[in-house]
């Protein structure tokens, strides 16, 4: 069986940095894989890179198989969506014109406003709660709102494979919870980066973990977000907890101790930006 | 939620009050004509029945409706809607609500090429100004291409900043040519390329922009769906499959032979390439198909009647497009961008 996404030895480099060294990670169909990683450890570049938006220095992308550098871009982006970080949007624009944008690779760029594309949009804003908000312009809405809008264009590109970069940000707890719940009803290959480690290991089949553009092997959450990798990665204490009533595994965070006794080696503190 | 108008019914109303204009506008001018003698004429001119209705008192007006008024409509329709169109699609461009068409530095290149023609005496016949005007426009277009693409591409900081700094040394140069040259033409000149007008109407004069306006604004019609995805930012963009960089070169090709043929034709003349694609997102929405029709028949209809203002103001004098545009737009502008819920520009 062909992996729905592949990427071997991956390596990127923005300006004089390299972002990512050798990555490898494959996504089968419909898993629901989590990138996790300190601030600047690579994640967004990652998943641009696995969108086919940034041509890797070295290292091939495949989707089903096939090289992803060589997809037409509108045929890729008919394939994959994906949904970044927010960029500034015209504040003139409307709920119901940005998610239009995701039928852009599905048409050509001189029809649109027709029923098939309005069905399409308020299909997708009522899964992310904002059928109503179809005419409202972007500016009005709260940080919240224009993730969910965000990720309702992505959902309105209709594409197999869906990249979301920190989809839950600016999310309240509920908002939270319904789009990872959305994510796994979808059915479709989703590949997200998330920095709530409880909520990726409850909404990924398997996780990967970044560090420094290095990846971790991927797998089971439980196990490549064991206490010590996070401790090793984040720097900071993980004590796993059982929950009383779900009975999955939590993880608890508190500040490192200073001289532990069983820290095999000082990681350097993560505290530069996340690229933009 | 105030609901937008549907494009279709505000085309037709655009459209309707284009037709009016026109035929209302040629009256006015030096010579005040009723509308009745305008159409008299057009039906006369139109029927091929030239002359035969008219008595010979009417000869005179015929010449004034016919050669001097009606091209000078349609060289203003056609100017308004090119500014318009080009304004919009610069606005996307650099992403940036404050971008006019004469951004890229066209305009005081026009002037460069124009003066220098007058100073220089090379080119001659009655198109060396224009010709010099339009050339003048395509060098410093091509330079600040250059030089943007030369420091990393024609991203939008990037074409601002460059459009800008190479704008105001084409107009240093301009000004320097001015200074040095006797010849007060090359004075009065400078003023039409900056100030703009239509004063050089005339039917041979019609075809360069129609036919650089039409196919180009249809061009930017059927790219519609792109830009509507380059407005929402680059990344975005490249997400949804655009070419992005393919894109910006395209895009700046066509508002440099654009806006460098209207300059060549009628001048710079401000506000137009400014406002109108705000009062078309106003009523439309942002969306680049709805938004560049309306906005270009809007425009249409405003600079047929800022010509209007412009010949009547002052009779028998003319006083320059921009004067009159400067006097409406400031206000009209500063209106818009004061409506609460209008902020393209970002949050406050």
């Amino acid at each position: 069986m062909t992996k729905h996404l592949r990427a071997d030895g991956v390596t990127c480099a923005l300006g004089r940095r390299t972002v990512l060294r050798g990555v490898n990670l494959t996504v089968g169909h419909g898993e629901t894989v989590g990138v996790v990683g300190p601030n600047g450890s690579g994640k967004s570049t990652l998943l641009r890179v696995l969108a086919g938006v940034l041509a890797p220095a070295a290292g091939r992308v495949l989707l089903d198989g096939e090289p992803l550098d060589q997809l037409p871009a509108r045929r890729r982006a008919q394939l994959i969506a994906l949904v970044g970080q927010e960029e500034e949007l015209p504040g003139d624009l409307r709920v119901g014109e940005l998610v239009a944008l995701g039928r852009v690779p599905h048409q050509p760029p001189w029809s649109g406003g027709d029923a098939g594309e309005r069905a399409a949009v308020l299909e997708a804003l009522a899964s992310v709660d904002l059928a109503d908000a179809v005419d409202r312009p972007v500016d009005q809405l709260s940080g919240g709102e224009r993730r969910r809008v965000l990720l309702a264009r992505g959902l309105a590109q209709q594409a197999p494979l869906l990249i979301l970069d920190e989809p839950t940000n600016h999310l309240d707890v509920r908002h939270q919870l319904a789009l990872l719940e959305l994510i796994r009803r979808l059915g479709r290959t989703v590949l997200l980066a998330m920095h709530d480690l409880n909520l990726a290991a409850g909404a990924c089949d398997r996780v990967v973990l970044l560090h420094d553009g290095i990846a971790r092997p991927a797998g089971r959450p439980g196990d490549v977000l064991s206490p010590d990798a996070v401790e090793e990665v984040f720097g900071v204490e993980a004590v796993p907890v059982t929950h009383p009533l779900t009975g999955e595994t939590h993880l608890l965070f508190t500040p490192r101790r200073t001289a532990r006794p069983t820290n095999r080696r000082t990681p350097r503190p993560a505290t530069r930006q996340e690229p933009r | 939620m105030r609901r937008l108008a549907r494009t279709p019914v505000v085309l037709l109303l655009l459209a309707l009050l284009l037709v009016a204009s026109a035929l209302l506008s040629t009256g006015f001018g030096a010579e005040q004509l009723p509308p009745s003698v305008v159409l008299e004429v057009l039906q006369a001119k139109l029927t091929g029945a030239a002359g035969s209705t008219l008595g010979s008192a009417d000869a005179a007006y015929e010449t004034i409706v016919w050669d001097l008024r009606v091209p000078r409509t349609l060289l203003a329709m056609v100017v308004g809607a090119g500014l318009a169109l080009a304004g919009a699609g610069i606005q996307t461009l650099v992403r940036n609500p404050l971008a006019d068409p004469y951004l890229l530095g066209v305009s005081s290149g026009a002037s460069v090429g124009a003066v220098a023609v007058i100073t220089t005496g090379v080119l001659g016949g009655v198109w060396a100004l224009s010709v010099g005007a339009l050339l003048g426009a395509l060098v410093s277009a091509v330079l600040v291409f250059a030089v943007a693409l030369g420091q990393g591409g024609l991203t939008p900081l990037r074409l601002v900043l460059t459009g800008t700094v190479l704008g105001s040394a084409f107009s240093a140069v301009a000004s320097y040519l001015v200074f040095r040259s006797a010849d007060p033409r090359a004075a009065e000149s400078v003023l039409f390329w900056l100030l703009g007008s239509l004063g050089g109407a005339a039917w041979d004069r019609l075809p360069l922009p129609a036919v650089t306006v039409l196919p180009l604004g249809a061009l930017l019609f059927v790219m519609s769906g792109w830009l509507d995805a380059l407005a929402a930012g680059p990344e975005t963009a490249a997400a949804l499959g655009i070419p992005v960089r393919g894109l910006r070169r395209v895009l700046f090709a066509v508002f440099a032979v654009l806006v460098g043929v209207l300059v060549a034709v009628a001048g710079s003349i401000g506000f137009v390439g400014l406002i109108l694609p705000h009062v078309a997102r106003l009523l439309v929405g942002a969306r680049h198909r709805r938004v560049l029709p309306v906005a270009a028949v809007a425009g249409a209809v405003f600079l047929v009647w800022v010509d209007v203002a412009a010949r009547i103001a002052v009779r028998p004098v003319e006083i320059p497009l921009s004067v009159v545009t400067g006097i409406i737009g400031a206000p009209v502008f500063l209106l818009l961008m004061g409506r609460r819920r209008y902020r393209y520009g970002g949050a406050p």
